[in-house]
């Protein structure tokens, strides 16, 4: 994050960040006053944008189409940074001759099941390895555990002697396919998809380009703005596909920053709260993928592949011996069969599903709040509504907790309070101020956090809570014989308590756990390079392997800036291993020196013969740049001294991706999976192979080519203001933030405000096919319509923080949302969707019901309408 | 009592009779990188305890605080415009604005020729004027020049007079309602003499928020105007530094992006003791009018 | 515009010469009970002045009713000056200190002052009721004197009671309050002296008293006039709106009070109906000078464009960086 400031220029996308990271955000203004040009591209004017010397609106869901357009200028003006690209992309990787593109198929890959509508992804593969592939119901099964990316992180398993055609003039080489599928992102076409004039957008690319390269590096910035799409993984696909054609990956004042959300959300993906994934990016097993421990293991690390991954026996060993101490042994498989398996979606929005179905009868909900902060309030709510019981940790009564006496379903009589069946248990939880641990912020920077004050009352902390939860479940299953309890009784749930009522759990004790130990010597372990496979070593989460190095929490240092040098790697600390940037060996030339004296970072001394620099270098310390690995070897030892990107199974930095994202090779346009415009591109109009829930209480506003998408007339997104915090609970109930943003708005252009007759600080509201919300009018022209294929389109924006409970209530825009899900991680929707909106309040009690089911009419949504998934015109693969 | 009232002063503390005064401390606020996040507001509110100021949608861009008040110490203003701000003037006029290239947004350009659109932000408080106005007329001695040469309303002494409201040509001082006395700005006067940074400055992101060393503060605002200048933001300008003008100088000012009006500053304020003299001159006259006439009245004959 | 709409449909756009319309400088917090403060404490003036003219020409009606509507005057002023405050339990610490700067600290020393000896004076018409003898008769007997002492104090503190209040107005930010430095107190000094007058045209009225009254208000509508034509802007809010009424209601007033002093000065009737004119105008300046005032610190207009008019006569402020 403090690299942003040696960027020469950064471009924000889909982020906010003045306003959701204003402390990060002064690094960009540091740059700005280094002479850094800042450069802002989003659908509305933000305190962002009134920082930027650039601002580009842009319509909301046609970012690919923009990136794509940069992507085709750097490749037809010759601006990519070639040696970069030779030396640590896979441009010079040839393709099956059985791949097509969507330029082929109007829209769809080679590949495209309509049954499953996933891939195949043979075709996608390197030429001579086909059979690596993903198979339709690998797609299919993946998506549901949204375990597709495991294959991009883990990588895939290409062997390490592939054709390659150095001078990129192969047809079917990574660079001349990346050519042709972009090179009808024009700037015409930009101008036509994304409402962006030409001038405004080659202004783009050029400050871009100049500002990449040898000497100069540009970063690129996002956030939610690109996750929360049925293409969000492609969003950010593309953007790394321009950094890495400009050489501005793994150098300083370059990259990709993913500003991540809550105080801890990176480390809730590290350690995570996600149902798919353990501690460190294992896989959490799948019930027939990985039936046995080496198949598991396998699956991460692919025998035969290079890269780190090929250690993974050695990580997920010393995580079983985490969990399961003395248990854990190689007769046992470490307990891998004690380890829970994946059955197919168990993610947040099936399981709301489910509730709604009475196929889930309880549930714990720890610091959400979901019938604010997810999509499909209503169905949340009621979801919840359905439960035997629920139990809810917070600072707050929040809505999630208050919905059965308090919801807007009380009012039109979806949900009676006497009928409600939900036993809801409300828990005080204490605040971060309150209790000590880590945070792992947006840099994977973990920090040690003090306790402040003593929580009030009976508020306690996750890990007093869940610690003493498990102590009391291992004391009921002691006596047990079943098999199913073996897991939870082989546990290590041993922590030493302190604290003045004796009974909290010490947080250090944990972090020394996920940490890791040498079992033998008792020692902690330094490095995840230390871990073994035989069960010597344990760790709780191997990337953090090392924040207690010497013995010392890492994690709580704080020497300040000016007593080091300025990547100040003293400050708290980061995974893996204490690198404040990924991938830096790319910094570097293959011979390992800096690509110039301006962005030095790592390079080889050859003098001491190893790597060094001003941050921890991210290769092994003593491989040259010259070394080329024997014939034959795998893992580490496969990877050649200018192999940049070593956690890939090739070592380069993929333009392409042969494997590992469900819904295609390259990033390609697709509308949202609601827009009123048909795709200005391919037939293919939305996302094929995105996650859809198909249920009447589900439906979604038609989008052409479908009839009546004039109903929804015009584009809204959400997001966030600085003033509040995500569904409020921490904000709304707080007098000095309240006052400074105290009422639910909609931000509308004057153009759309006269067309609807919404008045400034007047009432209107917004109706979706779930809800119809209302909101006080803020006509602004931060908001700009957009000529998008000759057409005017108005987009609205509205803020997601309100609800019912708070100093400051107000209808939530959550309600406005459906389901549709991106498929590689199960993210949803929530930037954009379509809508209409009209002045005045909107109707109240069951009369609210009966004007939604009148747009619902209107729009042709009968209970059994689904929307059309595949729209283009050639669906077979063309073969 | 010359300088006392009005004009450039080398110190107000020393004039105020500190003997040993440490050097003058203020604020420097840059408006050009401020983001208005608001911590500003909210960390003074947390340090001083300032009581909320209600939940009023005010619709005047991100603002729903309105203005400095007894309640709001710090207040961060929002103004939504096209710029160059003359271009209005133009079209209405009836001339056609053809813009610069690209600075028409999208979508307005066959509508209504349009330009670049600015978003000001800027974060406001007392100015703690070399001559204050607040200071100069409160009857209790309420309101005292610190030390730091900054300016303090004693809350224990205060009677709620009123009078420093008026007196103060920022319209920054201000009588809480329930409470019935004047409250503003301390610049953290605890914090300070603690060697702590105030609390706004300290929460401010940014660094628009720069406290320290008044001579300091100057010419670092100096070269930070000629720097924008050079970058091409020629509109930038300093507001409040200058010890000529009306005030002697704030201890508290700012570099502007636009006329002070904008932001809802007085464009060219000055201490209302200026004229004091003249003010009581003129009582004077005005008395001795009085007199006059009561001896013209009864001490001449009777008719 | 208002902020809450107006014609454009839209966040209202910050006007080129404000914020939003706003207030740049805060208008008074005072209340109406300091326009009754400056009214009563110039009638206390004046009355003063008129006691001590009875006094002087041994006319012991223009005395002993001006002494005793001093008095009155005196402790209304009192009460709403303490009334308007914000902790009026800490009034005292007016007086804590004496600050030259500050003209209500002086005013309120003033105030104090001729209080004490406006008490002498008046409790001095009681004399007579005291009993012959003993110490109360020694005090019977001193009393006369010293309180003829008092009256003339109390007379020659008057003048600047009255017309304290008009620098207590002027050196303030309020645009056009201080933009009248000059004149107001010529203004608080006629409607003094014509209040006071017009105490002695209900109790008692001879030449003298008419010509105070003439005096008196010419003062007061020549000063007036000057106030609402002779300072361009900020003139205006002395001509507009409510404090134009007024001040237009007190002008009639102080005329016709005049008038009717000069012609009905042998009808009783006339004389008490010209004073009564006379103090309702009084009562008017003082309300009209107020709520000008009050509305020229509301409209951010009276603060920006004689600034901004004065800055662009100045150098650019650009800094010698
Ligand atoms: N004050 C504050 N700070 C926060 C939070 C908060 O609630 N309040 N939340 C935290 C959390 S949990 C998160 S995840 C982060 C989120 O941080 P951000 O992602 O920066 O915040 P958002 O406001 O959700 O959205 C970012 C921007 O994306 C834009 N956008 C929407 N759709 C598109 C699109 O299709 N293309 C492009 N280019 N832009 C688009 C929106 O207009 C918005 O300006 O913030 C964190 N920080
Ligand atoms: N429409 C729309 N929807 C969105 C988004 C969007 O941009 N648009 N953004 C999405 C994003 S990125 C996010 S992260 C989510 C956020 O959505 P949620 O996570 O559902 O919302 P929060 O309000 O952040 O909920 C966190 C709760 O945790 C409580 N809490 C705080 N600290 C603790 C603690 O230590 N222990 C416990 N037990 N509780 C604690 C808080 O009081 C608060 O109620 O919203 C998502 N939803
Ligand atoms: S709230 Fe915390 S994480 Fe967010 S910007 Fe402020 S300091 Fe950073
Ligand atoms: S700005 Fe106003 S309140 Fe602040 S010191 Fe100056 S006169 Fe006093
Ligand atoms: S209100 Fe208080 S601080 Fe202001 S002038 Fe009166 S006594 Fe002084
Ligand atoms: S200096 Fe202190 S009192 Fe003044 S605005 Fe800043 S935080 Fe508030
Ligand atoms: S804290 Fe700083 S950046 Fe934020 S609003 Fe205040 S002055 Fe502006
Ligand atoms: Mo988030």
């Amino acid at each position: 994050m403090q690299d942003l400031a040696n960027a020469d220029c950064i471009v924000i996308q889909g982020s906010n960040m003045a306003e959701a990271h204003p402390v990060g955000f002064q690094w960009v203004v540091e740059a700005k006053k280094r002479g850094a040009k800042v450069i802002h591209v989003d659908p509305r004017f933000t305190r962002t944008s009134a920082l930027a010397h650039s601002y580009v609106p842009v319509r909301a869901g046609a970012d690919i189409a923009f990136l794509g357009g940069v992507i085709n200028y750097i490749l037809s003006n010759e601006k990519d940074f070639r040696e970069y690209v030779l030396a640590y992309t896979n441009a010079s990787m040839i393709v099956s001759d059985r791949f097509q593109d969507t330029e082929d198929l109007d829209g769809l890959f080679s590949g495209f099941n309509p049954e499953t509508n996933t891939y195949d992804g043979a075709s996608w593969m390197y030429s001579g390895c086909e059979d690596s592939g993903r198979s339709h119901t690998q797609a299919h099964a993946d998506r549901e555990t949204a375990a597709g990316l495991e294959y991009e992180s883990h990588g895939a398993s290409v062997p390490g002697d592939l054709p390659q055609d150095p001078t990129l003039q192969n047809p079917r080489c990574v660079y001349q396919i990346l050519k042709r599928h972009y090179a009808r992102y024009t700037p015409e076409v930009v101008e036509r998809v994304c409402g962006v004039p030409q001038e405004q957008f080659l202004e783009v690319c050029e400050a871009w380009t100049a500002n990449s390269g040898r000497e100069r590096t540009t970063a690129l910035v996002y956030s939610v703005g690109w996750t929360q799409h049925s293409v969000g993984v492609q969003y950010i696909r593309t953007g790394a596909i321009v950094q890495l054609l400009l050489g501005n990956m793994g150098r300083p004042g370059g990259g990709v920053m993913a500003l991540r959300g809550h105080a801890s959300i990176q480390g809730s993906t590290d350690i995570p709260t996600l149902f798919n994934l353990l501690p460190g990016y294992l896989p959490m097993p799948h019930y027939t993928h990985h039936p046995t421990f080496a198949k598991w293991v396998d699956g991460m690390r692919n025998p035969g592949q290079k890269g780190f991954w090929s250690n993974a026996e050695s990580y997920a060993a010393s995580f079983l011996k985490a969990y399961f101490g003395d248990a854990a042994t190689a007769e046992n498989d470490w307990g891998y069969g004690w380890m829970p398996r994946l059955t197919g979606d168990h993610g947040t929005y099936q399981q709301v599903l489910d509730m709604i179905d009475g196929k889930i009868k309880g549930y714990f909900l720890l610091g959400q709040n979901p019938a604010v902060g997810s999509a499909h309030g209503r169905a949340q709510r009621l979801g919840m509504a359905n439960l035997d019981w629920l139990v809810v940790r917070d600072l707050y009564m929040i809505e999630s907790a208050t919905f059965w006496k308090n919801g807007p379903e009380i009012a039109t009589g979806e949900i009676t309070t006497e009928q409600c069946k939900t036993e809801v248990f409300f828990m005080p939880a204490a605040s971060h101020a309150e209790k000590e641990g880590t945070f792992t912020q947006t840099q994977r920077m973990l920090q040690w956090r003090e306790k402040a004050v003593d929580p009030p009352g009976d508020a306690r902390s996750e890990l007093w809570f869940f610690y003493h939860l498990g102590r009391r479940i291992r004391e009921r299953l002691a006596g047990s014989t079943l098999p199913r309890d073996r897991g939870v009784q082989a546990l290590t749930w041993d922590y030493p308590v302190i604290g003045e009522r004796g009974d909290e759990p010490d947080a250090e004790a944990v972090l020394k756990e996920i940490n890791g130990y040498d079992l033998t010597s008792g020692q902690l372990l330094s490095t995840f390079g230390q871990m073994k496979p035989d069960g010597s070593t344990s760790g709780g989460c191997w990337i953090y392997t090392g924040v207690f190095a010497d013995g010392v929490n890492q994690a709580a240092r704080r020497k300040p800036g000016r007593e080091q040098n300025y990547v100040a790697g003293e400050w708290g600390w980061a995974w893996p291993a204490n690198r404040r940037i990924l991938y830096n060996r790319a910094s570097a030339d293959p011979e390992g020196n800096p690509w110039s004296e301006r962005k030095r970072y790592v390079w080889w001394d050859a003098q001491k013969d190893e790597w060094a620099g001003e941050d921890v270098p991210d290769f092994e310390k003593k491989k040259p740049p010259s070394y080329r690995p024997p014939e034959g070897a795998v893992g580490v030892a496969a990877i050649s001294g200018d192999d940049a990107f070593i956690m890939q199974a090739d070592g380069k930095g993929w333009l392409f991706a042969p494997i590992g994202l469900i819904d295609g090779p390259m990033p390609t346009h697709y509308e949202p999976a609601e827009s009123p415009m048909r795709n200005p591109l391919y037939g293919q109009q939305a996302n094929p192979t995105r996650k859809v829930y198909n249920r009447p209480d589900n439906p979604t506003n038609p989008s052409p080519p479908e009839q009546h998408s004039e109903v929804f007339p015009y584009v809204f997104s959400t997001s966030r203001l600085t003033e509040h915090h995500t569904a409020g609970g921490m904000s709304r109930q707080l007098a000095y933030l309240s006052e400074l943003q105290p009422e639910m708005f909609v931000e509308v252009s004057p153009e759309l405000a006269a067309e609807r007759g919404l008045e400034h600080l007047g009432w209107a509201h917004i109706i979706t096919a779930r809800a119809a919300i209302e909101a006080k009018v803020l006509v602004t022209e931060r908001l700009v319509p957009l000529r998008i294929e000759g057409r005017r389109v108005h987009q609205l924006w509205m803020p997601y923080h309100w609800g019912g409970e708070g100093l400051v209530t107000g209808d939530s825009a959550n309600d406005l949302f459906g389901i549709v899900l991106d498929p590689n991680v199960l993210i949803q929707e929530s930037k954009v969707g379509t809508c209409d909106i009209q002045p005045g309040r909107r109707p109240t009690g069951p009369d609210l019901l009966r004007y939604v089911q009148g747009y619902l009419d209107r729009a042709g949504l009968g209970p059994d309408h689904h929307p059309p998934i595949v729209t283009a015109r050639d669906t077979d693969d063309g073969e | 009592m010359g300088n006392s009232l009005y004009g450039p002063l080398d110190d107000p503390a020393t004039d105020a009779g500190f003997t040993e005064a440490p050097p003058r401390m203020g604020f420097f606020t840059d408006t050009s990188v401020c983001i208005g996040c608001k911590a500003c507001e909210v960390a003074c509110k947390e340090w001083n305890a300032v009581p909320e100021d209600g939940f009023n949608l005010l619709g005047q861009s991100y603002d729903n605080t309105g203005g400095l008040s007894a309640n709001s110490w710090r207040h961060v203003a929002f103004v939504e415009q096209p710029a160059p701000a003359h271009v209005d003037a133009l079209t209405e006029a009836g001339t056609q604005f053809l813009g610069m290239p690209l600075s028409d947004l999208p979508g307005r350009v066959t509508d209504a020729p349009r330009t670049d659109f600015r978003w000001l932000m800027m974060s406001n408080v007392c100015k703690h004027c070399t001559h204050a106005g607040c200071l100069d007329v409160c009857p209790t001695g309420a309101l005292f020049r610190t030390e730091f040469g900054t300016v303090v309303v004693q809350d224990d002494i205060c009677n709620g007079c009123g009078y420093c409201i008026s007196g103060c040509p920022y319209g920054v001082i201000d009588r809480r309602e329930d409470d019935g006395r004047a409250w503003k700005c301390t610049l953290c006067y605890d914090r300070i003499g603690d060697g702590l940074t105030p609390a706004c400055a300290k929460a401010c992101p940014t660094e628009s928020i720069q406290f320290g060393e008044l001579d300091e503060l100057r010419t670092r605002a100096a070269e930070r105007v000629a720097k924008l200048h050079e970058d091409g933001v020629t509109e930038a300008r300093l507001y409040g530094n200058d010890p000529d003008d009306g005030v002697g100088g704030d201890g508290a000012f700012f570099l502007l992006l636009d006329e002070p009006e904008v932001y809802g500053l007085p464009p060219d304020p000055h201490v209302p003791t200026r004229d004091l003299v003249k003010m009581w001159k003129k009582a004077g006259l005005a008395a001795l009018s009085m007199v006059a006439t009561a001896v013209v009245v009864f001490a001449g004959r009777s008719k | 515009m208002s902020p809450g709409g107006g014609d454009r449909p839209m966040v209202p756009k910050a006007e080129f010469e404000s914020y939003y319309g706003r207030p740049i400088v805060r208008p008074p917090v005072w209340t109406h009970d300091i326009a009754i403060y400056l009214f009563t404490g110039g009638l206390a003036a004046g009355s003063a002045i008129l006691a001590a003219g009875g006094q002087a020409t041994g006319d012991p009606v223009l005395r002993r009713a001006g002494r005793a509507v001093t008095m009155a005057a005196l402790g209304a002023s009192t009460f709403f000056l303490i009334k308007d405050l914000g902790r009026p339990e800490r009034f005292h610490h007016m007086l804590r200190v004496i600050k030259p700067t500050s003209a209500m600290s002086l005013g309120t020393w003033l105030l104090s002052g001729f209080g004490g000896v406006a008490g002498v004076a008046a409790a001095s018409e009681f004399a007579p009721l005291l009993p012959e003898r003993g110490p109360l008769g020694l005090v019977r007997r001193v009393l006369p004197p010293v309180g003829a002492v008092a009256g003339y104090g109390t007379a020659a503190l008057a003048p600047g009671l009255a017309t304290y209040t008009a620098v207590l107005f002027s050196d303030t930010a309020v645009p056009s309050w201080n933009a009248v430095y000059p004149d107001l107190p010529f203004v608080f000094a006629g409607s003094a002296l014509a209040s006071g007058a017009a105490v002695g045209l209900v109790a008692g009225p001879n030449d003298r008293v008419v010509q105070m009254a003439v005096i008196g208000a010419a003062l007061e509508l020549g000063a007036g006039h000057r106030c609402e034509h002779g300072y361009g802007l900020l003139s205006e809010p002395y001509r507009k709106g409510r404090a134009g009424k007024l001040l237009k209601a007190a002008k009639v007033l102080n005329a016709v009070g005049a008038v009717g002093a000069v012609v009905g000065r042998r009808s009783r009737v006339v004389s008490a109906l010209a004073g009564a004119a006379l103090l309702a105008g009084s009562v008017l300046t003082r309300f009209g000078v107020f709520e000008a005032g009050v509305e020229s610190a509301k409209d951010p207009r009276y603060t920006v464009v004689p600034q901004r008019e004065q800055a662009n006569g100045k150098k650019v402020n650009f800094p010698s960086a």
